[in-house]
């Protein structure tokens, strides 16, 4: 495997015991001789330093934290995830009115054997690919499209799996002159009534209305280090606390976390990633999330669709912490 | 499903209050001061020149249905904090200075009304309380009302304004969106109509949800009514605004809307499309 790159602030720690590792490692290496007593002691000294250190990080990850885990760039995104749990994808492009979204993929796959309609957020991995997919911000005919795989899908029976990674709809002149309002809004309420099983997962970020456009699912699900929330922690803090900095405490205050979405209902199964975070096992983490959407996929299958949909408009009817007086009257 | 036993509380016309102060009120249109209660009388529409002020959802639902038809629903539905959020300051505190400021329980007022007879389904939306923005309590009174109008079998009426999904419930405001958007599915499915109504401001999280899913939409004049806000906008983009963008009348010209109508001719014009969508009859002459 890999070596892990330690590159976010919280992780200087981590850095700088791999720099002090790979330095002995190769003055030991140079030497030519087998390491001494001293520096083989002096290695598992650190070695031993470096998992606590890990342990400790890792144990204790701030909300914020967890955000920039979310956006690391080298963190698996959907089309990884295909990739590594589907096989024989054929992407299908177009909204058949515009033009054809780089941000929101989609197509045919076979998960374990049976065909599925995938539809995927996907941001991009080198600086060409990041433009030409918009850094994951789909606009209008992006969900168009989207739509139009679901109706496919309902169309000749597929289960829908959708993947979540997005830091929101993309904010343009374009984009409100298409009307990305009203093509979130129509996914939304067609998405309730789509005859098929759906299941979406959370892979990186869950950014408001641009996450929800493929995310009103019969399952959703989250991996540990996703989060999911109403707006930027950024954008919060922008708003609330006058001051953008304030973000790791707004993204604390907006309780974004996987486990926090968990106790409020809204996600029903986390994911766990390897320590660290998914970017340093893909392997691992996507074998993870084959088995869980397969025991979903198995649990929903066998439903009528009357019972899917009932169950589906339960689910999100649910949503949401009120109180209620009896009168009222004011 | 949740049906609770109406409250009731009548709400009178011509009650009036709030926004022009004073004895006299400038029109940003002729920039003239004109007579305040003579806007007051006039649905806050300054008569010369049109201009639209915004009007409380009490007010509005005065005007809107027929004397004394309108009974109020879910009023004892009111906003939790279900997040413990503080940011410069708690929640709560925010909550009830909202309820003071605006006399009201919540950022949207439901119920059942007459206009010009004909039973619907309303929601009104007001901007004073918390900027109209949407949370859970606001999510379940939109989503009861659209359920009553289902469980009736009479038209559903929205009338929004909205700063966007509220913030400070976090990702609960989210699932509003979807909550009331799967509402207006069961709505469609049954055949029963639905009339959105934009008013300024309309955006975020609203706009991209029930208020855009109309099957006639509908907004008030000069309304700016978008997904993301202007300064998102400029900021993400550094592209100029074009004159007059997110306005209704940007709206109406690229196709997203279906017609900008007057407060003074919103009750007739409503009761016209209804009519046609849901009497499928021409209505005797008034």
């Amino acid at each position: 495997m890999d070596k892990p790159v330690y590159t976010l602030e919280f992780e200087k720690p981590l850095r700088e015991l791999d720099a002090q590792l790979d330095q002995l490692r190769q003055e030991t290496l140079e030497s030519g001789a087998p390491p001494s007593p001293e520096t083989a002691a002096k290695l598992a000294s650190l070695e031993r330093r470096k998992e606590s250190a890990q342990r400790e990080i890792y144990g204790h990850l701030t909300a914020w934290q967890r955000v920039q885990i979310a956006r690391h760039p080298k963190r698996p995104y959907a089309l990884d995830y295909v990739s590594l749990i589907c096989e024989g994808f054929q992407e299908l492009h177009g909204d058949r009115q515009f033009g054809d979204d780089r941000a929101l993929v989609g197509g045919t796959a076979y998960f374990n054997g049976d065909a599925v309609m995938v539809v995927a957020q996907h941001k991009g991995r080198e600086t060409k690919e990041k433009i030409a997919r918009n850094f994951g911000m789909p606009q209008p005919e992006g969900y168009r499209k989207a739509l139009r795989l679901f109706r496919l899908a309902e169309k000749f029976g597929l289960p829908v799996l959708t993947f979540i990674d997005t830091p929101g709809a993309y904010p343009g002149i374009e984009s409100e002159s298409r009307h990305v309002s009203e093509a979130i809004a129509t996914n939304l309420r067609e998405m309730a009534g789509l005859r098929v099983p759906t299941i979406s997962v959370i892979v990186g970020e869950g950014g408001s209305g641009g996450a929800l456009g493929i995310g009103v699912t019969d399952r959703v699900l989250i991996f540990e280090n996703s989060y999911y929330s109403v707006i930027s922690p950024e954008g919060c803090a922008a708003i609330l606390w006058k001051d953008a900095a304030a973000a790791p405490k707004a993204a604390e205050a907006l309780k974004l976390t996987a486990g926090e979405l968990e106790k409020l209902g809204v996600v029903d199964e986390v994911i766990s990633e390897p320590q660290g975070g998914a970017h340093h096992d893909p392997v691992q983490t996507a074998a993870t999330l084959r088995y869980a959407l397969q025991k979903h996929l198995n649990d929903l299958r066998p439903l009528a669709v009357s019972q899917l949909l009932d169950a589906r408009y339960e689910r999100y009817r649910r949503l949401g912490v009120y109180e209620e007086t009896a009168a009222g009257l004011a | 499903m949740h049906f609770d036993k109406p409250t009731y509380k009548v709400v009178r016309r011509h009650k009036k209050k709030d926004i022009p102060q004073g004895t006299y009120t400038k029109d940003p249109i002729s920039g003239q001061p004109v007579f305040s209660k003579e806007i007051e009388d006039n649905q806050m529409v300054v008569p010369l020149s049109g201009h639209h002020f915004p009007i409380g959802a009490r007010e509005r639902l005065g005007w809107l249905c027929d004397q004394e038809s309108f009974v109020e629903t879910h009023a004892g539905v009111r906003s939790a904090d279900p997040l413990n959020f503080t940011d410069s300051q708690p929640y709560v505190t925010r909550l009830k200075r909202y309820a003071k400021d605006s006399g009201l329980p919540e950022a949207v007022i439901t119920g059942t009304g007459r206009i010009h007879g004909l039973e619907v389904s309303l929601a009104v939306m007001d901007f004073r309380f918390c900027g109209g923005t949407l949370g859970s309590a606001a999510g379940e009174k939109i989503t009861r009302a659209i359920e009553t109008a289902l469980a009736k079998r009479i038209p559903c009426i929205i009338f929004s304004t909205s700063g966007g999904a509220r913030m400070q419930e976090g990702i609960l405001s989210l699932m509003q969106m979807a909550k009331t958007s799967a509402a207006l599915q069961r709505l469609a499915a049954a055949g029963l109509p639905y009339i959105s109504v934009l008013t300024h401001p309309t955006t975020g999280g609203v706009s991209a949800s029930y208020a855009t899913l109309g099957d006639v939409i509908l907004a008030e004049p000069g309304a700016m009514i978008g997904f993301a806000g202007a300064r998102v906008i400029k900021e993400t983009t550094k592209q100029t605004l074009p004159a007059g963008f997110q306005t209704a009348e940007f709206l109406l010209k690229k196709g997203l809307i279906d017609q900008i109508v007057s407060r003074l001719e919103m009750r007739d014009r409503l009761h016209d499309l209804l009519a046609a969508l849901h009497l499928k009859k021409k209505p005797a002459a008034a």
